[in-house]
């Protein structure tokens, strides 16, 4: 509590975290560099789905970074409303933004994955389609939070928004895996590969950091600028306030 | 020991720091003005005593108790009448205020209630008449009907003159000197002067100020 | 406690009665948007049967959304939330009685207009009993999982179309379980797990469901 009650302050936070910003981009782009490079260079082609496993390196980890990402927005959520942490907001408020990218980023890849896999663009698989669902709930989220006129009340409705969606996240998980098994025949291949050799794993991992990385990235520079706006609110509202 | 005291108060609403520091006191009986220009912080004062919203720091007590800690019990204590009438126009003028009625007080005697309250702002008259053909003024009265319509020892009115003529204005008077005489308090945001033996009044404009010259001083720094 | 909660329960009925035409606004919305869908797809019978059920359950979906925008929010804009906010019941009694009130002036009468739904679309008799089972099982929950949209959503802008993308996602496992329901029964499956579920997700909406709307009213308020 106490390291929490020290970041407290939003200028402390600015002061601790800004520094970091360049190391962070720097570590950023070296990890994702080796891991792309091992992942579409070096890691060898799948013998059934030859040269388009190597999707799987920008593919899997998106996906656990989409769920890692709204997992970190309903824990700000929560920190938000019950110890009344304002940068706990600013952190939601910043995460929800690159979350969405990553889901996105893991649909797309999918949707093309899934071209030369089952010659169509698009099918009702289970985990593209709770990813699909995911990306709805990160469009709500960040509707909400910017349907207010004032930003705080945005903050608080979306946190709510946020633990509520987090909550459902598995119901509507285990609702899509039913339906589908249901729908169809568990003869699609699936897509986290049969097995994972060390050549693949490394690039894996390497991403997975590097999207971490990124995340953090982005979120201190989110927050930064999140937290100067209100400062030039809170002074134009001093105008008015005479 | 004093019934309704606030102390040290702190009020933020979004960003801004509306006033700092205010403390005030109510007794049996006793009768508070809150006074102060457009932002000053009265109708947040009043929605603090109500708890609608919470003091960023400082607490308001009941003899004693946080009245944070029991929400429910505070609320049984009050009558709040705000900015908005809260009239449903659907329903009957008898019938807006029966629900309030009951809704704090019990069941019973409720009629007898409401027919007294209406009696008491003059719009006996009114009783069956459908809300949404109430004028601006009628529609005022209707809403501070409520605060007759079942007993409470603390009445929170914001503005309550707000389109109430002479002759209304005169009734609310003598309606919270009765209340007070009983025992009762009252607290009361108002730019027109209302008259009340032995009022007490709370300026709020150096409590703004102090918000004020804080947020500046948190900026610089 | 259980008198201001009938009087809340009863009050709104009345509200609803009195205006007698929001209510049935939404059944009808509910048989239109049904209507539509052969002129959609084409008034072949097999096609109609095949997708009764869920063309029925997603039309309640969004008959359900569409009402729930004004939950609470007349209560909030004439000012009589914020004083039910002040009487002396918890907030989280006082959304259960506005659920149970929605439910009882929309939900109710979808059911009732279901049935009548399926024979336009051809619908299996087997699965009528179950469609209606089903949908008194959800409909709860939807207008449940509804009312923290509705509380979400006091004084922003532009409340219904986001109330719509708030609530929609979190719609999709009583859709899901629904339509199955009502699909095996006709097809000559077992129904309990589909009920069952759709029990379970009543029962966990109940406690879940009012404490976050609560919740919202009450930073809305502030």
């Amino acid at each position: 509590m106490a390291m929490i009650e020290r970041f407290a302050n939003p200028n402390r936070f600015l002061t601790l975290t800004r520094p970091l910003v360049p190391w962070l981009g720097g570590l950023t782009l070296l990890s994702l560099g080796a891991g792309l490079y091992l992942g579409l260079f070096q890691a060898p082609a799948d013998y059934q789905q030859g040269e388009s496993v190597r999707i799987m390196y920008v593919h899997v980890p998106a996906a656990w970074m989409a769920m890692f990402c709204y997992t970190s927005m309903a824990i700000s959520a929560a920190v938000g409303l019950i110890w009344k942490h304002p940068l706990a907001d600013v952190a939601g408020k910043a995460t929800a933004p690159v979350g969405a990218v990553f889901t996105f980023l893991a649909l797309a890849t999918g949707s093309l994955w899934g071209k030369p896999m089952w010659g169509t663009w698009w099918v009702w698989d289970a985990r593209l389609t709770s990813m699909l669902i995911l990306f709805f709930l990160y469009i709500g989220y960040m509707a909400l939070s910017n349907a207010f006129d004032n930003p705080q009340r945005g903050a608080k409705a979306a946190a709510i928004l946020a633990l509520v969606g987090f909550i459902n996240v598995p119901i509507i998980k285990f609702s899509v895996d039913w339906w589908n098994t249901l729908h169809q025949p568990a003869s699609v291949i699936r897509m986290d590969g049969p097995s994972i050799h060390p050549s693949m794993l490394w690039p894996l991992l390497l991403m997975a950091i590097g999207y971490t990385l990124f995340y953090l990235w982005v979120l201190i520079i989110r927050m930064d600028a999140d937290v100067t706006a209100g400062k030039i609110r809170a002074l134009r509202q001093r105008r008015v306030h005479g | 020991m004093t019934l309704f005291t606030g102390s040290d108060l702190t009020c933020v609403r979004g960003e801004r720091t509306v006033f700092r520091g205010l403390s005030f006191e109510l007794d049996a009986g006793g009768l508070l003005v809150l006074v102060g220009p457009n932002g000053s912080g009265k109708s947040s004062l009043l929605r603090l005593m109500a708890g609608l919203l919470l003091p960023a720091h400082g607490a308001i007590r009941w003899q004693d108790a946080d009245t944070r800690d029991d929400p429910e019990t505070h609320n049984g204590r009050l009558h709040y009448v705000g900015h908005h009438d809260a009239i449903k126009p659907v329903l009957t003028v008898t019938e807006n205020l029966r629900f309030w009625a009951e809704m704090h007080g019990g069941n019973a005697g409720a009629n007898n209630r409401v027919a007294e309250a209406l009696k008491g702002f003059g719009i006996s008259y009114l009783s069956d008449v459908p809300a949404r053909f109430l004028s601006a003024g009628q529609s005022r009265r209707t809403s501070l009907a409520r605060i007759l319509s079942s007993p409470a020892p603390l009445w929170l009115l914001d503005e309550p003159t707000t389109a109430l003529d002479k002759e209304a204005v005169a009734a609310l008077e003598s309606i919270i000197a009765q209340h007070r005489a009983a025992g009762g308090m009252a607290v009361i945001s108002t730019h027109t002067p209302i008259s009340g033996d032995g009022a007490e009044t709370l300026d709020l404009t150096p409590f703004a100020q102090a918000a004020h010259d804080f947020e500046d001083g948190s900026a610089a720094a | 406690m259980m008198r201001r909660f009938s009087l809340l329960v009863r009050r709104d009925l009345r509200l609803a009665q009195r205006q007698g035409l929001d209510s049935l606004m939404v059944v009808m919305f509910f048989v239109i948007a049904v209507v539509l869908f052969p002129f959609g797809v084409g008034p072949e019978p097999g096609i109609l049967a095949r997708i009764a059920a869920g063309v029925i359950w997603v039309a309640a979906l969004l008959s359900t959304m569409l009402s729930l925008e004004r939950l609470f929010l007349t209560d909030y804009e004439d000012g009589s939330l914020e004083l039910l906010a002040l009487s002396p019941v918890t907030l989280e009694v006082l959304v259960l009685a506005k659920v149970i009130a929605h439910w009882l002036t929309t939900g109710l009468p979808l059911i009732i207009a279901a049935p009548l739904l399926a024979v336009l679309l051809n619908m299996d008799a087997d699965g009528f009993w179950v469609l209606i089972g089903a949908l008194a099982l959800g409909t709860p929950t939807l207008s449940l999982l509804g009312a923290v949209g509705a509380a979400l959503i006091l004084g922003s802008r532009r409340g219904g179309v986001l109330l719509s993308l708030l609530i929609l996602p979190l719609f999709i496992p009583v859709l899901i379980f629904g339509v199955s329901a009502v699909d095996s029964a006709i097809g000559g499956y077992a129904i309990k797990a589909q009920f069952l579920i759709l029990g379970g997700l009543f029962v966990f909406a109940l406690p879940l469901c009012p404490w976050a709307a609560a919740a919202g009213i009450r930073q809305s308020l502030e």
